[in-house]
């Protein structure tokens, strides 16, 4: 299961009640209500707070649905918070429904729903995720009048390489050199967890050089994600918050500790060698 | 390293940390500043802490702390006035120095600042202590209210902040081990504990390294 992104779980405003705080039953009945405002915030609320029982994810499969939350331009935001909360619960029964949401013509309901699919792990997805990018680099440009491309193409390289997809190696690769930093870099995170071959993981190591500091974050996190013990040390000195180098080289000492499978775990130099990284960050 | 200078070239520098324009800049100058080591240049560095600059609060913590015990007193005095940031940079500082006046800040930091990056700081800071600088009788005392604090500490719902206990513990542990060998064996027990039973299994390697070192 993968790492939250720092930007996830964000508190959408919370609608005016009575002051009291939400419980289990109180949400998932406002999501079944009327009430666009407090059917936005319990769906949030149930991912947030991991309330993985069938009421609950039947409420939300039936919020993926729905028809009456709309933005001006066409968006779904209930639908999108639908499917972020989907990919938090682990319930694989949301997986045929978020592969439709790939098709849908609101991209960020398309983003949300490549995110969660890539939380839920389920391989069936690949193909549905494989035409997002279809066009290739020539037609990942933005869309005149609005902030974001044609896909969410980072959400669908991260998932492709997380969930294993070695069969869309060759359609990745040339993402590895668009020309949006964030999207050559979740191209090489992608590329290194397929292939394994260090130039992907040394392409991030050289992003933590780079002048933007939210880039910077990026590739942390992505280093940490694939586990990249060959940039422990450049992670430590990277110019960005102790917190998110920390959290960087977790993922690192996670992947460390995790190819030694043994009960109890055996310390090896590289782990030592990390946990030194770590403690002079606290 | 120490460079004698006159009152006139630190007063110089000084006004440099007042009048930089750039967040560059600032960052320039308050590392001239901590390298002239004068005990004279604190409390600029101190207000450098109070600005929104990251980047020249980290260059003054680094700072304060290499300047070590003449820092200790005029932090624990500007604490109070401040500014939240201010604050968790100030509990950064007397965690790097550790000096135990230091204690009651870091104490109250661990257990209850609603920052985890401060309660790591602080976790961090308790294993970090010079406690023969307190006289004998106040030192069991206070490394007894350290030892509850961090025990607390290993239960804090966020990873990060109870890997820093486990980093403590071990600070802590290895400080006592003559004087308090009682202490000493209870420590290595809680830490096996955590070994086996802490859901995250950074902490639990981490709890394994101090056992392994031991």
């Amino acid at each position: 299961m993968r790492e939250a992104r720092i930007q996830d779980d964000f508190e959408p405003t919370p609608p005016e009640t009575g002051g009291e705080p939400l419980t289990t039953e109180q949400a998932i009945a406002n999501l079944r209500g009327d009430d666009t405002g407090l059917r936005y915030y319990a769906a949030w609320w149930l991912g947030r707070f991991r309330v993985s029982e069938p009421a609950a994810i039947e409420a939300l499969l039936a919020a993926l649905e729905d028809e009456s939350d709309r933005t001006e331009d066409g968006g779904y935001p209930l639908r999108r918070n639908a499917a972020r909360a989907l990919g938090k619960l682990g319930n694989q029964q949301a997986v045929s429904a978020l592969i439709r949401c790939l098709e849908n013509s609101d991209y960020y309901l398309r983003e949300a729903a490549a995110q969660a699919l890539e939380m839920l792990g389920d391989p069936s997805c690949i193909p549905a995720l494989l035409r997002l990018l279809s066009g290739g680099v020539e037609s990942a440009v933005q869309i005149p009048g609005k902030p974001h491309l044609a896909e969410p193409y980072d959400a669908v390289l991260e998932a492709l390489g997380t969930l294993g997809a070695t069969e869309a190696i060759e359609l990745i690769q040339p993402f590895v050199e668009h020309p949006i930093k964030r999207v050559q870099y979740a191209a090489a995170r992608a590329m290194y967890q397929l292939t394994k071959d260090d130039k992907y993981g040394n392409r991030l190591v050289e992003a933590l050089q780079g002048k933007e500091l939210q880039l910077r974050r990026s590739a942390l996190m992505d280093l940490g994600a694939i586990g990249y013990l060959p940039a422990a040390e450049a992670i430590a000195e990277t110019l960005a918050e102790n917190s998110i180098k920390i959290i960087s080289l977790k993922g690192i000492l996670e992947h460390t500790l995790e190819t030694s499978t043994t009960e109890p775990l055996k310390l090896s130099e590289d782990a030592i060698r990390v946990m030194t990284l770590m403690d002079s960050l606290l | 390293m120490l460079l004698k200078m006159t009152t006139n070239q630190i007063h110089k520098l000084i006004e440099a940390v007042d009048e930089a324009y750039s967040a560059e800049g600032m960052l320039l100058a308050v590392k001239a500043l901590s390298a002239t080591q004068d005990p004279a240049v604190i409390p600029t560095l101190i207000k450098v802490l109070g600005y929104n600059n990251p980047g020249a609060a980290v260059a003054a913590v680094d700072g304060l702390i290499s300047m070590g015990e003449p820092a200790v007193g005029p932090i624990l005095e500007s604490v109070d006035g401040y500014n939240y940031g201010a604050r968790s940079w100030a509990v950064r500082v007397l965690a790097g120095i550790g000096d135990p006046r230091g204690l009651e800040l870091l104490i109250a930091a661990a257990e209850s600042d609603f920052a985890l990056s401060v309660r790591r700081a602080a976790a961090r800071g308790l294993g970090n202590l010079r406690w023969e600088k307190l006289p004998t009788p106040a030192r069991a005392e206070a490394q007894n209210r350290t030892l509850n604090t961090l025990l607390q500490v290993c239960q804090d719902p966020e990873w990060v902040v109870r890997y820093a206990g486990v980093v403590g513990l071990e600070g802590l542990a290895n400080a006592v081990k003559s004087e308090q060998p009682v202490w000493f064996n209870a420590l290595k027990t809680q830490l096996e504990k955590i070994s086996l039973t802490d859901n995250v299994i950074a902490v639990r390697s981490r709890s394994l390294w101090t056992l392994a070192k031991w």
